[in-house]
């Protein structure tokens, strides 16, 4: 996969990597390239990362070692829906674990999973500063706050449904 | 006047004609919160229905305006309906439906809603409102004494009963302790006018004029600052803000945060102006030195010092950095500033850049946090547009450019040379310091990195002056600090309170306490490198010296509460599972060291522990911290033996019972179902999240071990007692 006929990022990033390029310290944009790739791919593929290494001039190993220490990249494809439980003080303190368990047992994945469908992913975050509505879930960028454990499987029903009335 | 200022002015003059051409002489301005947290809450519905009824209302001189957030987390999405002379109403967790309520009501026929009131669960409306507050440092007794002194007055006056509200609030920090010559501070409502006096004929003077006759009573009016003025004239009416004193968060919940015009009008860049025309960089330095303002990401290192120390090196490649890498768990006051006020922070930036002769400077921001980086980027993009970023700034000469990076979800990188690194797109890994960033910091360059909370606070020294600023707070801590207040609290949300202010005032007198039936346990400071501190030590005074005597630290100001159903084993082991996964791994005790205290404490968290296991935690926890690398490893054995400390019983009881206290361990706890009891009404069955209670209707049910998650909603639901905890 060295030949350049390979490559397959959008030409979007392309043009952002080249304009990168050109100003001083060009490899310290190496982060601000995978956050958009990120959010074009929903995830850093090894093909991108490869491809990231030889467009800025950068070692490969360079953009893997970014790419799996920071814990906002993600190697794997997400779910068509990204749950996401957030995880700070004031969450974990309000029961954002058996939150996080019981979407578990519902989706019958473990954190960091995709279902077999493709449909939902499941993961941690961080936290996401609301703390106030604690405890918080994000469901791709919609933010659920004071959540309970009856409407987890509420949340996946309804995003079910509408998945479904979208599709047909 | 000088040519910069009159450049300045210029531009300003400019900005503000186009903000009143697009007023267009409103009177009426609604005004809605719209950060992540009130985004959350529902406040862009409400903004859109607000929008669709004035739309159809064809009513052209109100205006809606949105802001970043107050801070009153939990009553949020919060609308203000701001009229000239009238109360500044505000109104709780409003909903689509009742914004037809609001609109309809008070919009348009200038009745307020009562049920909805921010804060008043009161169906009487008030002629007035009055707020007795300290002059100088944090006292209480004061502004309580004049309270009771003032009601009793009333009444032997004659003022009709129910028509005026009282409050005492916080402190206004106007004076240092003593020169306040013993007045007190009273802000009536609607008016607006603050009096200080000190007697109680001064005070039966103030009665007659304004409370009997009408008339404001002009020779006891003080000369309270417009600053502090501006955020009290709007909100000083509801308790939970009247006792904080808001500098940092001076504009938050008053100005447009994509409105430069806004930032200006309320006296923003006012600062850099003066110190580019003046073009005195070791005078503002030594200004900031005076003011005392410590670093507020947590370390508490001298600001100025820092800045001084980045002067000495000859090499003439010098940056600024913000570090708004808020990583911290439960710490969401600078997400709250860069989402509401971000001109602030470049303001302070440009400042501190000229200050140490740096030309460039970074935003390293979290990703975690977009609606921050979005009003960043526009904040950066206005500024440069009228010239106060970019090339020769003001026609000054001098130049400084700003630009924002991403973090990527490392908590690491809140530390000062892993940001660095990560600025350069490298792994976050820390290195071993001296050199110092200011020494050799971004590149090689000296580097001075501050954080967010600190950069805000520059501009407010530099305008009002180091004396001003140093009046407020403590000997050693001088300034406010904001505290993020969550966890088991009534009123969680943020609060800016001078340095020396207690705990117990924070918790009880803005926070509201604990919720009903509860009680406080200890409240958690400094996150993951900080530590709990007891109910008992509640008296404690919040500054960076007496937090660090009782084995906590000021950290970056978050502060959760926890009560007597939360697990003090379980809270040390969630802080330490942060910190281990966080562990970059570059150095042996941070990632081993760590891993080890872990298995320990979930060894006891499943009821496998001895009793040398509590020795063997406090050892390591000392290893860890007298050998890791950085800050991280350094402080992360912290929150266990803390709570080794001062809650070394329950430690014991999880060893020796196996019981969990607060059966928040969910290895130690176990539902079952009383056969006896069980009258098989199937709620419980109904109502379990993994349908693992099993049983036909009217036949007793029974709960599938290997599968319950132990939540407790069986517990909490059944009706008759037949679920038991274990």
């Amino acid at each position: 996969m060295t030949t350049k006929t390979e490559y397959t990022l959008h030409p979007d990033i392309v043009s952002f990597i080249e304009t990168c390029l050109q100003k001083e310290h060009s490899e310290s944009y190496l982060m601000d390239i995978l956050h958009k790739i990120q959010d074009k791919y929903g995830y850093l593929s090894e093909e991108h990362m490869y491809e990231v290494a030889q467009r800025l001039q950068v070692p490969a190993s360079t953009v893997s070692g970014v790419s799996t220490f920071y814990h906002f990249f993600r190697l794997q494809p997400r779910g068509k829906y990204a749950i996401s439980v957030c995880m700070g003080t004031a969450c974990f303190v309000k029961g954002a674990d058996k939150v996080l368990n019981a979407f578990q047992t519902e989706l019958g994945i473990g954190l960091g999973e995709t279902t077999k469908d493709g449909m939902f992913s499941l993961e941690n975050t961080r936290c996401l500063g609301v703390c106030g509505l604690a405890p918080v879930v994000t469901i791709n960028e919609q933010v659920y706050s004071r959540v309970t454990l009856q409407q987890v499987s509420e949340l996946i029903n309804r995003i079910l449904n509408k998945d479904v009335e979208k599709t047909t | 006047m000088g040519k910069i200022l009159d450049q300045f002015n210029h531009i300003k003059q400019q900005l503000l004609q186009k903000r009143e051409q697009y007023l267009a002489g409103s009177k009426t301005v609604i005004q809605i919160g719209s950060a992540t947290c009130e985004n959350a809450a529902g406040a862009q519905q409400v903004r859109a229905e607000f929008e669709k009824l004035l739309k159809a209302s064809g009513r052209k001189d109100i205006h809606i305006k949105q802001v970043g957030c107050t801070g009153r987390c939990s009553q949020e999405p919060i609308v203000g309906v701001f009229v000239p002379d009238k109360f500044p109403f505000k109104y709780e967790r409003v909903t689509v439906p009742k914004v037809q309520e609001i609109f309809q009501q008070h919009v348009l026929q200038g009745q307020p809603v009562v049920d909805l009131i921010l804060d008043k669960k009161t169906s009487n409306l008030y002629n007035r409102l009055v707020t007795f507050s300290s002059l100088s440092t944090a006292t209480t007794e004061l502004p309580t004494k004049w309270e009771n002194i003032f009601n009793e007055r009333l009444k032997t006056r004659g003022v009709a009963e129910g028509s005026v509200r009282s409050f005492h609030g916080g402190c206004l920090g106007l004076y240092s302790a003593g020169e306040e010559g013993g007045r007190v501070g009273m802000l009536v409502f609607p008016e607006k006018v603050m009096y200080a006096f000190s007697t109680e004929k001064e005070l039966d003077k103030i009665i007659s004029s304004h409370f009997i006759e009408g008339k404001v009573y002009k020779p006891l009016l003080a000369d309270i600052d417009p600053l502090i003025n501006r955020f009290f004239s709007l909100y000083g009416d509801v308790a939970f803000f009247n006792k904080q004193t808001r500098l940092t968060l001076r504009n938050s919940g008053i100005i447009d945060p994509e409105s430069l015009a806004d930032y200006i009008a309320n006296d923003g860049f006012e600062a850099l102006a003066l110190v580019l025309e003046k073009n005195d960089p070791q005078a503002i330095i030594d200004e900031i030195s005076k003011s005392g303002l410590r670093g507020r990401g947590g370390g508490g290192y001298p600001t100025g010092r820092k800045w001084n120390d980045a002067i000495t090196s000859s090499d003439p490649v010098r940056f600024v950095i913000c570090n708004a890498d808020e990583g911290d768990p439960g710490a969401f006051m600078d997400r709250s500033t860069l989402e509401g006020d971000p001109y602030s922070i470049i303001h302070g930036m440009a400042i501190g850049a000229l200050a140490i002769g740096a030309q460039k400077g970074y935003l390293y921001v979290r990703a975690e946090y977009p609606l921050a980086i979005k009003r960043l980027e526009n904040a950066i993009e206005q500024c440069c547009q009228v010239n106060l970023l970019g090339e020769n700034i003001l026609g000054s000469g001098y130049n400084f450019d700003l630009e924002i990076r991403l973090g990527a979800g490392a908590f690491v990188c809140g530390e000062e040379t892993a940001l660095m690194y990560s600025i350069e797109g490298k792994r976050g890994q820390p290195r071993l310091r001296p050199p110092y960033p200011t020494q050799s910091g971004l590149w090689g360059h000296p580097t001075v990195i501050n954080n967010v909370e600190t950069w805000a606070n520059v501009p407010v020294i530099v305008r009002h002056g180091a004396d001003w600023f140093a009046r407020i707070g403590t000997e050693k801590s001088k300034g406010t600090k904001v505290f993020a207040l969550a966890g088991k609290i009534k009123n969680s949300g943020l609060v800016e309170v001078p340095m020396g202010t207690t705990l117990r005032e924070i918790i009880y007198d803005i926070g509201g306490g604990v919720e009903a039936g509860r009680t406080l346990k200890a409240v958690q400071t400094g996150g993951p490198s900080g530590g709990c501190i007891p109910a008992g030590l509640i008296d404690t005074p919040v500054d960076y010296d007496s937090l660090t005597q009782v084995g906590s630290i000021m950290g970056s100001g978050g502060m959760i509460v926890l009560d007597d159903e939360d697990c003090m084993v379980a809270t040390a082991k969630f802080f330490l599972e942060f910190t281990q996964d966080e562990s970059c791994g570059k150095c042996v005790p941070c990632r081993e060291g760590t891993l080890r205290m872990l298995e320990i404490l979930e060894r006891i968290t499943a009821g496998h522990g001895t009793m040398e296991d509590l020795d063997k935690l406090e050892r390591l926890g000392r290893l860890i911290k007298k050998t890791s690398l950085c800050g991280l490893g350094q402080t992360a054995p912290n929150p266990v033996l803390n709570a080794l400390k001062y809650f070394r019983e329950e430690f014991i009881t999880h060893i020796q019972d196996k019981r969990c206290p607060t059966q928040k361990c969910s290895k130690l706890t176990r539902f079952e179902i009383d056969p006896e009891k069980c009258i098989g009404c199937t709620l419980c069955a109904r109502r379990c999240p993994v349908t693992c209670i099993k049983g036909t209707a009217r036949k007793p049910h029974e709960i599938d071990q290997a599968r319950c998650i132990k939540c407790g909603e069986c517990f909490n639901v059944c009706k008759f007692e037949a679920v038991l905890k274990k």
